[in-house]
């Protein structure tokens, strides 16, 4: 049943500019006023869209899986990457597969515990959108992140011993597998409950834009990604930001990991209108649909959104079609799912379409790829090692970090009260 | 110039403030002493917070161009312009989110909610994002940002706009919460907010924005600041201890008034920081006076009156003269008809029976339904 759920439509595509050069470009019209904030004038233009038979909507709703297949037979180069590239997205897949399994089997053995998340099966995701991102760039991702963080550069040693509940972890133990941060990488999360991450994404998205306009910090361009699912875009949050990210114009992609399934709710029994990308355009940004098992075709559209938020052109709805190899977690026995689906999508597996793709193209040999499991392996051992041998947090830490005033409570880190230190009221206002 | 007052109450004089100046001046007393409401205190508090620091920013409902719901951000949409003060679609999840996210990228935001009632929309920001992010990430993302709003009951708004939720908030760890009384708190405490590097929810009161308060040079220094985490001892007394805090303040300060023409002399205590609860100040008043009253305007189950009942009885049992006496709003979510509002919101002559009945000067009444 899930199979013809995307049937693969000729929209136009508001992403491949250059080929409707002659025409208006599709957001144009929403591009009115240069001031930051909704203000009482903000319209939708209508009488603009009249004149082009070809849109449909306001912003084009866009289904890339056979556009972009049909540019892919014609010249393949276009889609692609260099050698370097290949082996970077095939080993950073490689790296989530490899860890997420090791977590499961660290779970059985008892050295993890309480909520898991795996995250095989969509790889492609958080590999094609997270390797185009620079390190100041920001990620922020749900309970399902431990692929987001090694993606974004956390060291799988911080991830490892984190989820083992250790002081080494990248939050020392206090979070857990459900709640990564790492302020290092922009690694925002780690987030329990679902679409909470969202308005956070979009808040961070508003900084970016804050800074380089109040703050005058030309160069800031951040862009932030957030990661949620497809149960997720039933929620009141889900909505209300992708009208204030839209309504500000923030430098922000919503990317939907549809996987069909929240825990054991299929996507079609909770989904009034189970196509989640039609949801962009409803509130003025463009909505696009990819193959998420296909980790080049992600991140050619990933490549699409991102510079579009980084040119300060506004947010997009990237919904990409994945699936989660095992259950929602560790704990869930995944009864509810149809064998033949999760066969259908096993054999979309993205590493091994990534792989036969490398080889058939020669971009990479076989051992080439041998190579880089093996390394992967050995990632992975070391990470369980060092998160096995490394203390657990100490006793004192279970008081540490609740308020930043070390002692809390508007004390200093000289134990007197921080309102009555000078400085602390320097930078008297002139009124 | 430090912004501290330290202040001398006589007992049983009437509660103007009287002032000793870091700098001794005593020819500039009672002339001197400005009035300003609790309104202007905020206002100006975030006007001069807003051009200390480029990183603070206002979001809310209506605080913009309709100049505030309370008009409490007045002016401030003409002054800064509508980068740094957002008017925000009615959304209390989504913006409220938005500014925990922009804090933990390093700004400033002080999220208005109408009244705070409508901070239950956004909730699990205030909970889950705002106050548990530091220790989650053991540090690594700080949260500086204040809620604000109208707490508790106004004037005929009915349930669902007249709900306390000091008990709420004050029970979060990670979180600080502020309840101010007078204007000279409203400012100092909710600049201390401003700057204070962890969340903090502001609790105002409608009822009191235009309330009018003697204020002092120091107060309208721009600089100035009040400690959280202290509670301020309104007036001072030897027969019982008065807790209270935002609008019950004055009301115990009234009750003050009556029970001193009957000889008893009752200390009033402005809790001003629901958390961190000054429980030093409060178990040093209990000692002295060795009876306790709370007062607050909020539910009594699991309330502010049930924590300092605790607190006391764990740390100061011996001193206790009389079983702690617990005035709070009725249990019942607030009616509208103006006479049964009245009974539902602690009054003057409640509290009064109350430090009666703790210093056993009327014979006790069974508990109300």
């Amino acid at each position: 049943m899930a199979t013809s759920l995307y049937s693969p439509t000729k929209f136009v595509n508001p992403l491949f500019v250059n080929a409707r050069s002659h025409d208006k470009p599709l957001f144009d019209p929403l591009k009115i006023s240069t001031s930051f904030l909704g203000s009482t004038h903000k319209l939708r233009p209508t009488s603009l869209q009249i004149n082009h038979p070809t849109i449909h909507r306001r912003s084009a709703v866009v289904a890339v899986s056979d556009v972009v297949k049909e540019k892919k037979v014609q010249s393949s180069s276009n889609l692609l990457i260099t050698k370097e590239e290949g082996l970077e997205l095939y080993e950073d897949m490689i790296l989530g597969r490899a860890f997420e399994d090791m977590c499961a089997q660290m779970y059985y053995r008892g050295k993890m515990f309480g909520f898991v998340h795996l995250y095989n099966g969509q790889e492609a995701v958080s590999t094609g959108f997270i390797k185009l991102l620079k390190k100041e760039d920001s990620v922020v991702s749900t309970y399902r992140d431990h692929v987001h963080a090694l993606s974004k550069g956390v060291p799988a040693r911080a991830v490892m011993s984190e989820l083992f509940g250790k002081t080494t972890g990248c939050c020392r133990g206090q979070g857990g597998s459900m709640h990564v941060f790492s302020k290092e990488h922009n690694l925002i999360g780690g987030f329990a409950f679902i679409g909470e991450g969202i308005p956070i994404a979009t808040g961070a998205a508003f900084t970016s834009k804050y800074r380089r306009e109040v703050l005058k910090e030309a160069d800031c361009d951040h862009v932030t990604l957030a990661f949620f699912g497809d149960g997720t875009c039933n929620n009141g949050q889900f909505f209300e930001c992708l009208n204030m990210a839209a309504l500000w114009k923030l430098p922000i992609v919503f990317v939907v990991e549809n996987n069909l399934w929240a825990i054991g709710m299929s996507h079609l029994r909770a989904t009034s209108d189970p196509q989640i990308y039609k949801k962009g355009p409803a509130f003025g940004m463009p909505g696009v649909h990819v193959d998420g098992m296909d980790v080049l075709k992600v991140r050619e559209v990933a490549q699409e959104a991102i510079g579009r938020a980084r040119r300060g052109e506004g947010p997009t709805l990237v919904e990409c079609e994945t699936y989660r190899f095992r259950g929602h977690s560790l704990a869930d026995p995944d009864e509810l799912r149809d064998p033949a689906e999760k066969a259908h999508y096993a054999a979309r597996d993205p590493i091994t379409a990534l792989k036969k793709h490398l080889i058939e193209s020669k971009l990479a040999s076989e051992a080439e790829l041998k190579a880089i499991e093996k390394k992967i392996d050995e990632v992975v051992e070391d990470a369980v090692e060092f998160a096995d041998a490394s203390p657990h947090p100490a006793r004192s830490q279970l008081l540490e970090n609740v308020f930043v005033d070390p002692k809390g409570f508007g004390i200093g880190p000289d134990g007197r009260y921080r309102c009555e230190d000078p400085k602390f009221t320097e930078g008297t206002a002139h009124v | 110039m430090l912004g501290i007052i330290r202040q001398k109450m006589a007992a049983g004089v009437s509660p103007v403030m009287r002032i000793r100046p870091v700098v001794s001046a005593l020819r500039s007393y009672s002339s001197a002493v400005k009035e300003m409401t609790v309104r202007e205190a905020l206002n100006s508090a975030l006007d001069e917070e807003m051009s200390a620091d480029p990183k603070v920013f206002l979001m809310g409902e209506e605080v913009g161009e309709y100049q505030g719901a309370y008009k409490i951000t007045k002016g401030l949409l003409d002054k800064y312009g509508p980068e740094r003060v957002l008017d925000t679609p009615i959304t209390e999840a989504g913006f409220t989110g938005i500014g925990v996210g922009a804090a933990y990228y390093g700004l400033k935001p002080v999220v208005e909610f109408m009244t705070i009632n409508f901070s239950l929309q956004a909730i699990d920001h205030i909970i889950n994002s705002a106050a548990k992010s530091n220790y989650m990430s053991a540090g690594q993302i700080p949260v500086s940002i204040v809620f604000r709003g109208p707490n508790g009951a106004a004037a005929g708004v009915g349930a669902q706009h007249s709900h306390c939720f000091a008990a709420w908030y004050g029970s979060v760890p990670g979180l600080k919460v502020l309840a101010p009384y007078s204007s000279e708190d409203a400012r100092g405490l909710l600049k201390a907010a401003i700057r204070d590097p962890d969340p903090v929810v502001f609790l105002e009161n409608e009822l009191l924005y235009g309330e009018s308060f003697p204020v002092s040079a120091e107060v309208l220094d721009s600089s100035f600041c009040l400690p959280i985490g202290k509670a301020k001892i309104e007036r001072e007394g030897k027969d019982v201890t008065i807790t209270a805090f935002s609008k019950m303040v004055g009301l115990s300060l009234k009750a003050a008034d009556i029970l001193a023409k009957e000889g008893i002399s009752a200390e009033v205590i402005n809790l001003r920081s629901i958390r961190p609860l000054d429980r030093a100040t409060i178990n040093t008043s209990v000692r002295k006076t060795n009876r306790l009253v709370t007062v607050e305007e909020g539910f009594p189950q699991h309330g502010i009156g049930a924590e300092i009942c605790t607190s006391v009885v764990e740390e100061s049992f011996g001193y206790l003269d009389a079983p702690v006496e617990r005035i709070a709003g009725a249990d019942v979510p607030m009616p509208y008809a103006a006479n049964l509002e009245r009974m539902a919101v602690p009054q003057v002559e409640d509290i009064v029976r109350a430090a009666k009945r703790a210093c056993y000067r009327s014979v006790p009444m069974a508990a109300v339904a």
